[in-house]
């Protein structure tokens, strides 16, 4: 690219800005995003606005365009590491202006397996839209994902697997929960590569979520639906 | 049958493998297990069984397996006296064995080749080494193909840490002593930043189940 053409995002207007935002973010510019973001908040954007107009609505295309087979999993993980970079700038941020708070994640790739890629585009994401994740990481045991529940009382258990031999664990998790009459307590959603909505269903968690976009939107249907009952 | 050492690798990954020959017995195989599979016809001399090959790639693509292995068993059938299925469960969630049960058809016990090359016991025995990255003769060839490329790493080698950040070492199972191909399993450790360990497995229980399908009356 020639000098001419560079775009000095501080130059753009702020919904220009976001736009460029949008593409930056598509093309996993990092530094670029990070950039972005400092100049909606000198510009007095709320770190929520930023977060859910600029890299939320960012991510939503990127999602989009991999569920049709546009984009591909290397282009997602630039595109989440750009987020990453952004995400890092505004978390303190929105923890010290009081941004809405969705709900409670707890969430774990299981026992035997070390894949985490899903798991943290699903935990960055859910952030995205405002949920608090406790994120488990890797390889968990059914004793770890029982401490972090009781410990963390959250809304939503979020289990992931890559791989075929480890998925079934799921359900060693789930029929813990329900000898210990605490199944009830959780919305509990699988996800991972190998699976499906009939291993979901089979195994008794309360949905199967084929990727991050599909997660967030079923984690907020069903939290709302449990906010909706609590008050009825 | 085709000379194993003539096999071409990337038609393997992407095409797969015609059957050709005359014989009375076909191996339906995943095309990682091409070279393997000749080698040991040949050397056992069983002029009788013939060679059909699935594409390898479709092992990034496992929910793809059953339905092809079908569809080349009723193919099969039509030419065929007796078809076997040279895959283990290769990801497919017990998929394929659905379906060769309903085709009556034997397919090779264990989760994948890396398991039936060592032995399914002795891969069982260390079934906690979850870190470890397989690589067997056929994808320390295609490592690029199957590996490096699909994943990216080719236009951003910065995402090994994201794709590669959980494992610790890359186990290279060798089928055969090949020197260059050793050296090149390890230059794939080192491109991916893992420890190196080398286990020669020999063809394992390919070879048996080959052996038992082959031999066995029926």
């Amino acid at each position: 690219m020639s000098d001419e053409d560079e775009i000095i995002l501080s130059e753009l207007d702020d919904e220009e800005l976001v736009q460029q935002m949008f593409d930056d973010l598509y093309d996993g510019l990092k530094e670029e995003i990070e950039e972005g973001v400092n100049i909606l908040l000198e510009r007095g954007w709320e770190p929520y606005r930023v977060l859910t107009e600029a890299l939320v609505g960012g991510m939503t295309i990127v999602g989009a365009d991999f569920r049709d087979g546009i984009l591909f999993v290397p282009e997602v993980l630039l595109a989440a590491n750009a987020m990453k970079g952004g995400m890092a700038i505004l978390k303190p941020l929105l923890a010290e202006t009081g941004a809405p708070r969705v709900g409670k994640m707890v969430i774990g790739t299981v026992k035997g397996d070390i894949h985490d890629i899903g798991k943290n585009l699903v935990s960055m994401m859910m952030e995205g839209a405002g949920f608090e994740v406790v994120d488990l990481g890797i390889n968990n045991p059914v004793e770890n994902y029982l401490e972090a529940l009781e410990a963390e009382q959250p809304d939503i258990l979020g289990m992931s697997a890559l791989l075929t031999t480890t998925m079934p664990y799921m359900k060693v998790v789930i029929d813990t929960l329900v000898e210990q009459g605490k199944r009830d307590d959780y919305i509990v959603l699988v996800g991972g590569a190998p699976l499906n909505e009939e291993f979901g269903k089979a195994i008794g968690a309360d949905a199967y979520c084929r990727d991050a976009a599909v997660a967030v939107e079923t984690a907020k249907d069903f939290v709302g639906r449990k906010h909706n009952q609590m008050r009825a | 049958m085709a000379d194993p050492a003539e096999t071409d690798p990337d038609a393997l990954t992407d095409t797969g493998l015609a059957p050709s020959g005359q014989g009375a017995v076909l191996v339906i195989a995943c095309g990682a297990l091409a070279r393997e599979i000749l080698a040991i016809t040949r050397t056992a001399g069983w002029t009788h069984v013939d060679l059909a090959c699935l594409p390898a790639i479709l092992h990034n693509h496992p929910e793809k397996i059953a339905e092809r292995v079908r569809t080349a068993v009723l193919r099969a059938r039509e030419t065929y006296k007796a078809v076997f299925v040279a895959y283990a469960d290769c990801g497919t969630g017990g998929a394929l064995k659905k379906v060769c049960d309903e085709l009556g058809v034997e397919m090779i016990s264990g989760p994948h080749c890396y398991s039936f090359f060592e032995g399914n016991a002795a891969f069982s025995a260390h079934e906690d080494e979850i870190t470890a990255f397989y690589l067997t003769d056929f994808l320390a060839r295609q490592f690029d193909a199957f590996v490096w490329k699909p994943l990216g790493l080719d236009r951003h080698p910065e995402l090994i840490e994201m794709y590669f950040g959980n494992y610790t070492k890359l186990v290279y199972q060798s089928q055969i002593d090949d020197p260059a191909l050793l050296a090149r399993a390890q230059s794939c450790a080192d491109r991916l930043g893992l420890d190196f360990e080398h286990r020669r497995t020999g063809f394992g229980e390919l070879e048996s189940s080959l052996r038992n399908w082959v031999t066995s009356p029926r």
